[in-house]
């Protein structure tokens, strides 16, 4: 049983709980206290010991319902002594059946000695030995180090072989010519083993697997033009998108450990020992007030960059604890706030109700930025990250590059992210070069992972 | 009730608790049993008002044992919770024994004999006499065991949080002038938490992780009838219904069993025998605790209590 909790610790690890060595002693530690017998208190006790989320114990109950999925096998044992009962009750009620088999039935006792042992065993209709054999095999080839769905084939191939499939054809092409009906029912008896060995495998991929699968699809979609997504990708992208955040958000949430060292803050070193006569026993150092980012984020939201600013929008909005305050604008002609929509409604609400008030217009982002100046550049402060994210077509109009001036000189940092390639800028209508003079930071945000990248930078700079 | 044996089994524990007036679901209990046997904290955490600071009440209470509480908040550090010097008490020793002073050195010819005779006298002043224990070090002061309970971990700081993990996972706390300090008997330690920030996995990896979310009808139910024991069933059956009801919604503080058990209160008190309609509308300020949930609430409250009313007669 102990072989058994190890692979399960390895298929909570696959199902994405994480589970430390120390986790997993004080797991078996548990279950040694509590015992096998109920099912239901054994679950209970690992969602204790392993899971330290509600997200993970939901994963974790999941994964547990699919390891113990398979049949009881003292109930397996009880159908087949009751089919077994069954059969020979039909034949002590048909003497004559009986008879007709008589001549038979001994030949298939020395064949039975000189069959190999899957042959007897399956013959033998012993299903609890056959699942026994069918697991020890899997162990043996390790199953459980199965990763993709393209493995099903080999580890079936693998597990039979272990089995001996080898020797059962040799026993069942002799068989054929000697026994042709014993030839028959071993060989529904093979299909029937295969069927198992499939299934067996198919769990294993789903138990083991999955980690790896997943991962493979986050690497695929994290490195994706998130512009030009599939429908059903954009779900996956959001998920992804929610995971970055918590990613983050646990990066940099917890505050450093501030210098101890430095400057003796006589103040409150006077006033923290006034009760001892001044003698100061207690020191207090003054500390560096860190703060928390503000940022002012302006979105287009037009055409072809409404799909990232609606990721970016996300992702910035799911900073809660990490980022103090964020304002957050959207445009395309014109500019409108929408920092309160987005934190009253759903994301996917929210950017429907922006795309009908301000997008799929041409972008003009002179008149946005003089938008901005008119309606919120008191909001930029010297303590103010303003990310502008927009491809920078300006459909030939006045781009007011002045406003984006008077902007990243108030404050800290202008961060432009163009989710065009680098080549495109400044071809066509693309104002880039002239805007990226007047910004501390311009880089290309196409996919999950610059936009990670992006964001990740501009919080760090506040630690 | 006073023994000090692990508990025998998880039943043992469920009613244990249930004659303390708690009554457990079995993962609760299960929970508690585990802390018991493999001697591990336990972290709680769920929303507000489904009854984690009475668990640890409950248990304490099931024991026999004292309960020692420490309450987090923000800048809450280790001279409030862990120890502290009695500084006063330091400085009146001086004071009082400058005079002695010149006694003890007065054979010292030199310096350097006065030094070593200074030392003789050891550390006196930063001695055990001189500690204030705090929650932390009274927790593992206490002979007999006792349960300790930190409440609302998520509200301190992280600093506080690693200051935790020696205890949590040793039952000791090293005092640098004193060396460690181990348990007398390893104490039950429940925390608590509300999610409001996440906690550190260091801090995770040494607790039993419970998650105590809104009970089941039938749970809820039971714990109305042990906490409000003058209500009949028919209006017990109703009112747990009808809060399952309102949870469905989406509110901005769901009813927890706290409010059910003031909401049973009450109803007694104004000697309801069924949910009517407007009885519901008048005390619905005790269920729900935001005007805007209530608004929220108001207009579906004839549906509810329909629904409530109904499922008595099927249930």
């Amino acid at each position: 049983m102990r072989e058994n909790l190890h692979r399960f610790f390895r298929a909570a690890r696959g199902a994405g709980v994480r589970v430390s060595p120390a986790e997993s002693i004080d797991a078996m530690r548990a279950v040694a206290a509590i015992g096998f017998e109920d099912r239901g208190i054994l679950r209970d006790t690992l969602l204790l010991t392993l899971a330290k989320t509600q997200d993970e114990k939901k994963a974790l109950g999941a994964c547990f319902d699919l390891f113990f999925a398979r049949p009881q096998p003292s109930q397996a044992a009880n159908e087949n002594e009751a089919a077994e009962n069954a059969e020979q009750a039909v034949s002590e009620q048909s003497p004559s059946g009986q008879s007709e088999q008589g001549a038979g039935a001994p030949s298939s006792a020395e064949d039975m000695s000189a069959l190999g042992p899957l042959a007897q065993m399956l013959l033998s209709q012993d299903r609890n030995q056959i699942a026994a054999a069918i697991a020890n095999a899997a162990s043996s080839v390790n199953l459980s180090d199965i990763r993709f769905f393209t493995q099903r084939g080999l580890f079936s191939s693998r597990i039979l072989d272990e089995l001996g499939i080898r020797r059962l054809r040799d026993d069942l092409d002799d068989m054929l010519a000697s026994n042709p009906a014993l030839a028959e029912r071993l060989a529904m008896a093979t299909e029937r083993l295969r069927d198992d060995v499939r299934d067996t495998v198919s769990q294993a991929l789903l138990l083991y697997g999955r980690e790896e699968a997943e991962n493979l699809r986050a690497e695929i979609l994290r490195n994706a033009p998130m512009a030009r997504l599939e429908l059903r990708q954009v779900e996956q992208m959001r998920a992804l998108i929610r995971k970055i955040a918590r990613r983050l958000r646990e990066r940099y949430s917890k505050p450093r450990k501030r210098p101890r060292r430095g400057h003796l803050d006589v103040r409150r070193t006077i006033r923290r020992n006034a009760a001892w006569g001044g003698v100061p026993f207690l020191t207090a150092w003054k500390r560096k007030h860190r703060d928390k980012p503000r940022i002012v984020a302006l979105c287009d939201v037009s055409g072809s960059v409404a799909q990232v600013s609606d990721f970016f929008l996300l992702l910035i909005h799911s900073l809660h604890e990490v980022v103090d305050d964020v304002r957050s604008f959207a445009f395309s002609g014109h500019l409108i706030e929408v920092s309160d929509l987005l934190e009253a409604n759903t994301p996917e609400k929210a950017m429907g109700e922006i795309m009908s008030k301000v997008g799929f217009g041409s972008s003009d982002y002179g008149s946005s930025l003089a938008d901005f100046e008119k309606l919120a550049m008191s909001a930029v402060t010297p303590q103010t990250t303003v990310i502008v994210l927009g491809d920078a077509r300006s459909n030939n109009l006045d781009p007011r590059a002045d406003i984006l001036k008077r902007i990243g000189e108030r404050s800290k940092r202008l961060v432009w992210l163009n989710p065009e390639g680098r080549t495109a800028w400044g071809f066509g209508d693309s104002e880039m070069p002239r805007y990226a003079t007047f910004c501390s930071v311009v880089r290309q945000c196409a996919t999950a992972r610059q936009l990670e990248r992006a964001v990740s930078d501009i919080v760090a700079s506040y630690q | 009730m006073t023994e000090h044996r692990p508990a025998a089994s998880i039943e043992a524990v469920e009613s244990g608790l249930a004659a303390q007036g708690y009554i457990a679901s079995r993962q609760i209990a299960t929970a508690v049993y585990l802390a018991d046997q493999i001697e591990k904290p336990i972290l709680v955490e769920g929303p507000a008002g489904v009854g984690k600071t009475e668990l640890a009440k409950a248990i304490a209470a099931w024991r026999g044992l004292k309960m020692i509480r420490l309450q987090c908040y923000e800048g809450l550090d280790e001279a409030k919770a862990l120890y502290e010097w009695k500084y006063a008490k330091q400085l009146l020793y001086t004071q009082i024994l400058k005079d002695k002073l010149g006694e003890v050195l007065g054979g010292a010819a030199t310096l350097h004999a006065a030094l070593d005779q200074l030392h003789d006298f050891g550390d006196v002043f930063f001695s055990k006499e001189f500690v204030e224990p705090r929650p932390l070090l009274q927790a593992l002061e206490q002979p007999a065991g006792c349960v300790l309970l930190i409440d609302e971990i998520d509200k301190s700081d992280a600093e506080f949080e690693s200051l935790l993990l020696e205890m949590l996972s040793d039952f000791q706390v090293t005092i640098p002038e004193l060396g460690t300090v181990a348990a007398v008997t390893a104490p039950i330690v429940i925390l608590t938490s509300n999610s409001e920030r996440d906690l550190g996995d260091a801090l995770k990896r040494r607790c039993l992780h419970l998650h105590i979310g809104f009970p089941e009808q039938k749970l809820e139910e039971r714990i109305v009838e042990s906490r409000v024991p003058g209500i009949s069933q028919t209006l017990r059956k109703q009112l747990v219904g009808f809060i399952n009801e309102v949870r469905t919604l989406d509110l901005k503080k769901l009813p927890s069993v706290s409010e059910t058990i003031d909401w049973a209160r009450v109803l007694v008190l104004l000697q309801a025998s069924e949910l009517g309609h407007e009885m519901v509308k008048d005390t619905l300020n005790v269920l729900l605790k935001y005007e805007s949930d209530i608004e929220a609430t108001l207009p579906q409250v004839s549906t509810f209590v329909a629904k409530a009313t109904r499922q008595n007669v099927f249930g």
